[in-house]
């Protein structure tokens, strides 16, 4: 087929985002300029985020590997913002580093780019290309400090266990395709047979590269060493972009592929949610280290969210969508703070609790944003994450998923047990301990102004919701598949 | 618009007082009261206005004195629906004077972070309030739920911390765990009868008075009952369920406490009444046994434990637990009669419980123990003070002439023609109130004396504070007249629809015996 001007307007987003790219990797060549290198950043980000409303002007619309419909166009959005979000933080977080600062905003754009395609993909190639794509720049973001011992650390693992994941899926789509002869996803769902042993093999490698990108249990052991190590935007891109591109995709092969519908799947599925909640809350029972309690958080959180998987029809794709809002924002609010408070010259990031003992007497708007994100990661009304935790619920009582409804009910009160010991810790008196604090005048910088405006937003949405479930209602609607 | 505003009041003179501390410690305190005492003044000239008579039989009009609605989440038909029937406005009125004690009984008592205290517990009003007013089931379930943030602050920051492990940031998060994992049992029971409403009908609503009339299958029906019904016996609290309490009582702040049993029992009561009854009648007929059988549990299972404590808090943290079998029993008696009494006796116990409380926050301010093992003799050292706990402690065992004297009386009348042998069983409890209340008094303030030198005697706010109280129990002991006919028409309303099906098909297995 041949490309008309159509097709390049759908994927201008991307197409902006390459040329960031590229112009961010020349203006490093030419002359380093930090604060100018964020600013190129962030001015292709917004452009892409603008173009979206180009784009949905032609939507739906696919060519043979990639498709743009309303799924496309949300998760694009989301990275989008998120890429944006991390740029801001990792401008406060790199400004005075002495290091090369530039090429973390090339591999940040070149790993939404990833994203992008990944999210689009619907075909093994660009499935596989955006995958790798999302991942590779990660491991150099990951392993950014490196004269930090824990990021290289940091790093180093999220490669080698990244390349294993790989190799599952290169494998997984190997066998589909032996089944099938086709690799996209429209011709693996037609020439799909039932019971097929093979195939569901290979739908079931696929599945475990996936699940440990979105570090589903028992595919999570990486999670937290790789959050507590990784400079702070770093683990922030990891915990958002790279979740919603994962995840996103795996919602598409689950709700187009037969491979994934089969009555053995979905048990599987249901077992791995639920194994994926309650592990995830038990093992962040015990954290003192913030990054590493967020890290078991977000997995627990995507085994709420894997509800969406198994029911896959009726409110799923409308609850996958409003959920991963909520959790996105807050989970950006959550990681900014911590990246506010850290700075990579004074050694390791401020992430232990007890650094944040008595927060609130210091810096009492840099806590009231902690405590209302960790009130919307544990689903208190008023926040976000209520919103979001609500349309789980309902969607596993509409279904009658009652093993279900029953994990996300247990996994949230041990939940609130480690948020509530977080919260407490900001407010307690302080101690003679050592200080971990924000700039002065971190609330006029674009960092904290960013951190504050997420915090407004999680109460908004948790407040007034009505928009942002009309905005996904309709690009659920417009949704292949 | 008034019934929001009864709503913001709180939530924005609590912000204020968080603002204001910087201009000094006072400010906030009598920023505080200013609020507390326009929410009351608000709610007194309601009542003076508005008619909470008798609706016509058969209830053509609106069952609702007042009410106000906005759409809010139209995809899932969720509305922000305020409503007010004689029920809440006793209630409101009720939140608005123990906020004005709670305010006043922590003048002294708080002095770290003021600000933030009384925006913790203006907040913690402001969602009771929101509870009450609230009859579209989400908003019912946001209140319900966002109440519970700043008392876990309440108690986490400003409590005591008591002796070997118990601290009171393990009581707070206790506390926070109970009430919060129950209230998403409810959370669920809310979501199953909106689907099956939506499975009948084809729309979303959360509204009370579409949701009355789901049809339900007899299993579905009690499944959803028994959900609203857990999250409602962890707060009132069904003994079982009770756990959290005397914890929670233990080491919270006597503001903290005054709300907990004054108010925050009741809006368990509340929902009681308002929801569980109304929306499932015949799951809640099936279950009046099982649900009188832990009322009379929980009136002997407190009342037992009570006279076993050490700790004074405690001793009145169990009397709750018992108080609050007599309004279980009454609540699902279902006869005029008995939900009338539970009103009283809601009502009744706020202000003795309250009272009592408050006497044991200005012991610990002059012994700075809780411990009754440490007191004894006080009678003659410290002024008024054991005088008034001797009028609160009568009341408390439901002396005739108190306010709890009318609701004990009317929940037994009303419920004996339904449960006659429930009736005479937990008429015995009575017994042991007394018996709990007598060593309350014994060990204080009779007794050998721990020392001779007198302590100083109530300042004119703690007796102002005191006399208060004092009087209202004996209002409402003596002449409970105006309160009984403003909550009739909600009563007699909530009558009528549980008793409805027992008319037609079931009769209790009580009634046999």
């Amino acid at each position: 087929m041949t490309l008309t001007t159509t097709h390049l307007v759908a994927l201008l987003p991307l197409i902006l985002v390459c040329a960031t790219a590229i112009a961010v990797m020349l203006g490093i060549a030419w002359r380093r300029h930090h604060a100018a290198t964020v600013l190129v950043t962030a001015i292709g980000l917004n452009l892409a985020l603008l173009s979206l409303l180009v784009v949905w002007q032609v939507t739906p619309i696919e060519t043979p590997l990639l498709v743009v419909d309303g799924l496309t166009i949300f998760a694009t959005a989301l990275i989008l913002v998120s890429a944006l979000a991390c740029t801001t933080l990792g401008h406060a977080y790199l400004e005075h580093y002495t290091g090369p600062a530039e090429e973390f905003y090339l591999l940040l754009l070149c790993s939404a780019a990833g994203g992008m395609v990944l999210a689009a993909s619907q075909h093994l190639a660009t499935l596989f290309f955006g995958l790798e794509l999302l991942s590779m720049p990660l491991y150099g973001m990951l392993a950014y400090a490196f004269h930090e011992r824990r990021s290289l650390e940091a790093g180093i693992k999220y490669l080698i266990l990244s390349a294993a994941a790989t190799a599952f899926l290169l494998f997984g789509m190997a066998l589909l395709y032996s089944q099938t002869g086709r690799l996209d996803l429209a011709g693996l769902a037609s020439g799909f047979a039932e019971d097929n042993a093979w195939a569901l093999a290979g739908a079931g490698m696929m599945l475990v590269a996936l699940g440990f990108k979105l570090s589903i249990v028992p595919f999570h052991l990486w999670a937290p060493d790789v959050y507590e190590g990784g400079p702070g935007p770093a683990a922030t891109f990891l915990a958002s972009v790279s979740k919603i591109a994962a995840f996103i995709i795996l919602l598409r092969l689950v709700v187009v592929s037969p491979a994934f519908q089969g009555e053995w799947l979905q048990e599987t599925l249901v077992v791995l949610a639920l194994a994926t909640m309650l592990v995830g809350n038990l093992l962040a029972l015990t954290q003192s280290n913030l990054k590493r309690l967020l890290a078991y958080s977000s997995i627990a959180h995507f085994g709420y969210l894997m509800v969406a998987l198994v029911v896959s029809d009726g409110l799923a794709k409308e609850t996958a969508g409003v959920y991963l809002i909520t959790y996105v924002v807050t989970v950006l609010a959550a990681f900014g703070v911590i990246t506010v408070l850290s700075s990579p010259y004074g050694g390791a990031d401020a992430a232990a609790l007890h650094h944040y003992r008595g927060l609130f007497w210091r810096r009492p708007y840099l806590t009231a944003v902690l405590t209302i994100t960790m009130l919307s990661l544990a689903g208190i009304p008023f926040t976000a994450g209520f919103i979001g935790k609500f349309y789980i619920v309902a969607l596993g009582v509409e279904a009658e998923r009652w093993w279900l409804v029953g994990g996300i009910i247990v996994g949230s009160a041990i939940g609130l047990y480690y948020y509530l010991r977080v919260m407490v810790t900001l407010f307690l008196v302080e101690a003679g301990m050592r200080r971990r604090d924000a700039p002065h005048d971190w609330g006029v910088r674009a960092g904290g102004v960013v951190v504050m405006g997420l915090a407004l937003l999680v109460l908004l949405l948790g407040v007034y919701p009505a928009p942002m479930i009309e905005w996904v209602r309709v690009l659920a609607a417009t949704s292949i598949g | 618009m008034t019934l929001v505003w009864l709503i913001l009041i709180p939530f924005i003179g609590g912000l204020l007082c968080w603002q204001t501390e910087r201009m000094g410690t006072m400010l906030p305190r009598w920023i505080a009261l200013g609020t507390m005492l326009l929410e009351l003044a608000m709610t007194l000239g309601l009542w003076l206005y508005g008619d909470f008579r008798l609706p016509e039989a058969g209830g053509g009009a609106s069952q609702w004195a007042m009410e106000w609605r906005v759409a809010w989440i139209p995809r899932f038909g969720i509305d922000v629906h305020l409503a007010l029937d004689g029920l809440s406005l006793v209630l409101i009125a009720l939140t608005g004077f123990l906020g004005m004690l709670a305010v006043v009984c922590s003048w002294k008592e708080i002095v770290g972070r003021v600000g933030f205290f009384h925006l913790n517990l203006l907040w913690i009003l402001g969602g009771v309030v929101g509870v009450f007013l609230a009859i579209d089931l989400f908003l019912f379930f946001f209140f319900w739920e966002m109440m519970l943030v700043p008392m876990y602050f309440l108690i986490a920051l400003w409590g005591h911390s008591g002796s070997k492990g118990n601290t009171r940031i393990g009581a707070a998060t206790k506390f926070f765990i109970y009430t919060q994992a129950s209230g998403l049992l409810m959370l669920v029971a809310i979501l199953g009868l909106v689907f099956a409403h939506h499975a009948a009908t084809g729309e979303y609503s959360f509204s009370y008075d579409d949701l009355r009339n789901t049809p339900l299958s007899d299993e579905m029906a009690m499944w959803l009952m028994l959900g609203f019904f857990i999250a409602f016996a962890v707060k009132l609290p069904v003994v079982p369920l009770h756990g959290w309490l005397p914890d929670a009582h233990a080491q919270a702040p006597t503001a903290g406490s005054v709300d907990l049993a004054g108010i925050l029992l009741k809006t368990a009561a509340y929902g009681m009444l308002r929801f569980a009854l109304p929306l499932f009648p015949e799951a809640s007929q099936a279950f009046a046994p099982i649900a009188m059988g832990l009322g009379v549990l929980g009136i002997f299972y407190g009342a037992v434990l009570a006279c076993g404590q050490q700790d004074i808090k405690r001793l009145i943290a169990y009397t709750s637990i018992s108080h609050m079998g007599f309004v279980l029993i009454g609540i699902y008696a279902g006869t005029q009669l008995a939900l009338q009494g539970v009103v009283m006796l809601m009502v009744a116990h706020a202000f003795s419980a309250a009272g009592l409380f408050i006497l044991s926050g200005q012991i610990y301010e002059r012994l700075h123990t809780r411990d009754m093992t440490r007191m004894g003799g006080l009678w003659g050292r410290l002024g008024s003070l054991p005088g008034f706990s001797l009028c609160f402690v009568a009341a408390s065992l439901g002396m005739p002439g108190t306010a709890n004297f009318i609701g004990e009386f009317m929940v037994l009348f009303g419920t004996f023609p339904v449960a006659p042998v429930v009736v005479a069983v937990s008429s015995v409890g009575l017994v042991l109130a007394a018996i709990y209340s007598l060593f309350l008094m014994q060990r204080v303030h009779y007794g050998p004396a721990q020392g001779e030198e007198p302590l100083a005697g109530l300042d004119r706010r703690e007796y102002t504070m005191m006399l208060g109280l004092l009087a209202l129990v004996l209002l409402f002991g003596l002449y409970p007249q105006p309160l009984l006919e403003t909550t009739g028409a909600a009563m007699s309303e909530i009558q009528r629809l549980f008793a409805d099906p027992a008319l037609t098909s079931t009769t209790l297995p009580m009634r046999a015996s």
